[in-house]
């Protein structure tokens, strides 16, 4: 419903949005010339044309206009699927799907290789005359076989009445297909259905268990049919399986083929074991002429007209199915881009950009899903508030060595069993935080956790980074004592540094912070760097006759100077340790958005994989647009100078 | 005695060829206090080495400069300097670069304010002080620079073609500012310029320089800044005499630049 909704307000707004476009080119005269800036200024319109096409097409290819405007359409394709498998072996027999019928290409291909082996016996050098001769008689008598087969005459009346009633089983289900109460449910075959029609639920839907609030895996499309429709092409398949599996059980052996392969068989094999072991290669040779005929013996190959009926009945049947399908047809072909289900056959799943391209509707739901706290992912919310007691953040802040240096001993249990607190032991507690004040909110959850690494990493590159890089800038030793180690590690991909650092600190945050700082130290330093020498002379010389001493001038001049490219320098920090983040959450770790979509990809939850990927995008969009801010309140003068 | 002193001044730089350059060779000077003067010169004559030796940036290869019989060993708050380019702290407004020096010496701010406010109506930019710098023409720019100088009450004002980047009509307005200010205040100033007019205008002394090594050419004693600080401007150069000073300074210069193209072909 929604989906329709949506769809239709596109449509508008991007029509609505072309027109106004246009007008506003005919009477707008500050675009008159080519080449002038000015023309790409604006344009509201046209972000609202190009977002709606980018959802427009998220939703074609995903097949959700589909899911949308008809929901039942992937259960109904999902039961021709189910038809066209059934009728795959029998078309295969006949000249429909293929250039000629199956018997003739068998038969070529059985002479071919007759042919072909012939040839090999006789130039062989390993052969002596003898073996020759009898080898190629063997030959000779396996291709006598084949007109055995192929005979009208010989082709016996049991064989003749067994076709003749498959061809009459296909024509009475294309004619019953096509009366309109086929398949002839009853009331409690129609109950039943619907009872596992309810239990199946619906096209995509998401599936949660209600005990644990954890998602399950969903079923792509619903398999048991929910349509009349779809209900007759379930009763036709199932028939036609029947019908195709007693076609292939049929054997066209008459009593004279039966004795001649019964001959050649033994003939074979009497004289294979007349052969010793030096006569290897004749064996191998009987043996493959042997392999020939029992193809033969097993092949479905009939007379040339005696299927003729047959192939009447079941390219009846499949223009019969072809018309059942109706409007259903088009569906399949317009509002199943790049793939369909009918492709899947009988196991029913979204073959084409619908499989790996999640529709909006459910992406939407299984985030709503995922955001309550109760649900998350791996039994931690995507960001929630946890209620904390102050006293365990104090006592994570003061190291626990507080206590230890003060004078006294820590308590002693006395005679009596008891323990009397004194000062230290208080202290001790106070640092430890086992007391109790009031509590907090803090935020946690897997969001919170990866924008927490991405901060303190990029806290403490700044803290560090930007003093360091101030001074290399200014001072020649400092330069030249801390270039070699920067230059050394800088230049490697952080992701190269993660195996490392994450054996050493661990998989928890420790070793990710770090990760991240590193990657934003270099950063920083090298833009503060810049920033500190890039200062003109001037404003220096200025400052100093105005009387500013060597730490005013650092604070006052060089460090203000240098803000522009140390702000810069924190945006693309936070670039860097944002992708890297993710990486390293790939690697190793139990929350952060990057762990969820590695976990996803597990199991093959596109939904959830898409919904990380839009989480990433916006906490990075978000990083970008605070920094942004940021830069235009903090340095107005960038630029202007 | 508030004089500035200079006793064979020499200063020697190196290229990164190796090639030594004579920028100042015995220079040797006396600047008495309340004397306004300009030093003019083609390029490469020392000039501004002159400059940023008297305010103690660089040091003299050999020879003394003193300020009120002090060595000059290093920049200080009794020499001021103002800039070609203003050299204004982009990040702070109007008021806040006046106000620079006196901060560093944390002096009280409500106090501060005060003089701020007074400059800033001396040099013409009353009300501008909350604006930022960067929104400031060139020559409004020149004006802050003159008044974060002259809080500071220096001894020396040292001035490197200040009015160089200038448009012709804010230029001349900044002329009458230097005047305006140098009588008023009474202090010694240096002020180096590329314009023979300028030089002219605004100096009761006057060095020509002269290049390869850099030497003082030639004095003039004039009296056409006196004159400045009664009558227009424009009056002044229309003045026979002042023509007559400026053609000569002109010829001279033009035959230095020849001598140098000469020495170089």
């Amino acid at each position: 419903m929604l989906t329709q909704v949506i769809t239709f307000l596109i449509f508008f707004a991007v029509i609505g949005c072309i027109l106004y476009g246009r007008r506003l080119i005919k009477t707008e005269k500050i675009d008159a010339v080519f080449g002038n800036p000015e023309r790409a200024l604006g344009g509201t319109h046209w972000i609202i044309v190009g977002s709606s096409f980018l959802l427009l097409i998220w939703l074609y290819y995903s097949w959700d206009i589909a899911k949308g405007f008809y929901p039942k359409s992937a259960n109904e394709l999902c039961q021709v699927a189910k038809v066209n498998d059934s009728l795959l072996g029998l078309k295969y027999q006949f000249p429909i799907e293929e250039r000629e019928l199956k018997s003739t290409s068998q038969i070529r291909k059985e002479n071919n290789n007759l042919k072909k082996l012939l040839e090999e016996i006789k130039n062989s050098k390993e052969l002596n005359n003898q073996q020759k001769v009898i080898l190629a008689e063997f030959i000779n008598k396996t291709n006598q076989l084949i007109p055995l087969l192929t005979n009208d005459d010989l082709l016996e009346n049991e064989t003749k009445e067994k076709i003749n009633s498959i061809t009459g089983k296909i024509n009475l289900l294309t004619e019953n297909f096509q009366k309109s109460d086929y398949p002839f449910e009853t009331d409690q075959q129609l109950n039943e259905r619907l009872k596992a029609v309810k239990e199946q639920g619906g096209w995509g839907i998401v599936k949660v268990s209600s005990g644990t609030g954890s998602i399950e895996n969903t079923l792509e499309v619903p398999l048991v049919p929910e349509t009349d429709r779809g209900l007759k092409f379930d009763a036709a398949a199932k028939e036609l399986n029947l019908i195709s599996d007693e076609f292939f059980k049929l054997r066209n052996h008459n009593p004279q083929f039966k004795t001649q392969i019964q001959n050649i068989k033994s003939e074979i094999k009497s004289y294979r074991k007349s052969l010793d072991e030096t006569q290897e290669v004749a064996s191998t040779y009987a043996k493959n002429i042997v392999k020939i005929a029992r193809r033969i013996e097993f092949a479905s190959i009939y007379p040339p007209n005696a299927l003729d009926k047959m192939q009447d009945a079941i390219v009846k049947f499949d223009n019969a199915k072809i018309q059942a399908q109706g409007g259903l047809r088009l569906i399949d072909i317009f509002l199943f881009p790049a793939g369909t289900i009918v492709a899947s056959g009988p196991s029913c799943s979204e073959q084409g950009s619908g499989r790996w391209l999640p529709k909006p509707s459910d992406t939407f739901n299984k985030f709503i899903l995922m955001s309550k706290p109760s649900v998350g992912y791996k039994d931690i919310p995507l960001l929630w508030i946890d209620m904390v007691d102050v006293s365990k953040i104090i006592g994570f802040i003061l190291p626990d060595w507080i206590a230890d240096i003060l004078p006294g001993e820590y308590p002693v249990h006395t005679k009596d069993g008891v323990v009397k607190q004194n000062f230290k032991g208080q202290v001790l507690k106070f640092v430890t935080g086992d007391f109790k004040l009031f509590k907090i909110p803090v935020p946690y959850g897997h969001i919170w956790d990866s924008f927490l690494r991405v901060f303190l990493g990029l806290v403490f590159g700044i803290l560090i980074g930007v003093p360091l890089g101030l001074f290399m800038g200014l001072n020649r030793f400092a330069k030249g004592f801390f270039d070699p180690l920067i230059e050394l590690y800088r230049p490697v991909p952080p992701l190269a540094w993660a195996p490392l650092i994450i054996s050493v600190l661990g998989i928890d945050n420790t070793g990710k912070v770090f990760l991240l700082f590193m990657v934003s130290l270099s950063i920083m330093i090298i833009s503060a760097r810049a920033g500190a020498s890039g200062t003109q002379l001037s404003k220096i010389h200025a400052a100093h006759s105005l009387g500013a001493s060597k730490k005013q001038i650092l604070r006052y001049v060089i460090f203000p100077n240098s803000l522009p490219e140390i702000l810069t320098g924190i945006r693309v920090a936070v670039g860097m340790c944002w992708g890297t983040l993710v990486a390293a959450e790939f690697l190793a770790g139990t929350t952060g958005i990057g762990f969820v979509e590695n976990v996803a990809k597990k199991y093959f939850q596109y939904e959830v994989i898409w919904i990380t990927i839009f989480i990433m995008g916006m906490l990075g969009l978000l990083f970008d647009v605070t920094l942004r801010k940021i830069i235009d309140k903090t340095i107005p003068w960038r630029g202007k100078g | 005695m508030s004089d500035l002193i200079s006793q064979n001044l020499n200063m020697i730089f190196k290229t990164p060829k190796g090639d030594t350059v004579h920028a100042l060779k015995d220079l040797n000077f006396t600047l008495k206090k309340g004397e306004l003067l300009t030093v003019l010169g083609p390029s490469g004559c020392g000039k501004t080495t002159l400059l940023n030796i008297t305010a103690g940036f660089i040091r003299p290869t050999s020879g003394n400069i003193t300020l009120n019989n002090k060595e000059i060993d290093g920049p200080g708050v009794e020499r001021g300097m103002v800039f070609q380019q203003g050299a204004l702290f982009e990040w702070l407004t109007v008021s806040e670069n006046v106000n620079f020096g006196l901060r560093m010496k944390n002096e009280d701010p409500n106090k501060t304010q005060k003089k701020v406010d007074e400059w800033l109506e001396i040099v013409g930019l009353k009300g501008f002080g909350n604006t930022p710098t960067y929104q400031l023409s060139g020559g409004m720019q020149q004006r802050v620079a003159l008044a974060r100088c002259l809080i500071n009450d220096p001894d020396l004002i040292l001035m490197d073609e200040p009015l160089g980047a200038l448009d012709a009509l804010t230029r001349e307005k900044m002329q009458s500012l230097v005047l305006k200010i140098w009588k008023e205040t009474g202090k010694t100033i240096i002020l180096i310029t590329h314009s023979v007019e300028e030089a002219l205008l605004l100096g009761e002394r006057l060095y020509v320089m002269a290049p390869r090594p850099g030497r003082i050419h030639k004095e003039y004693n004039l009296p056409f800044a006196s004159m400045g600080l009664k009558e227009d401007l424009r009056e002044i150069k229309k003045n026979k005499d002042f023509s007559e000073k400026r053609e000569e300074i002109l010829e001279m210069i033009w035959n230095m630049e020849e001598e140098i193209m000469g020495k170089e072909i």
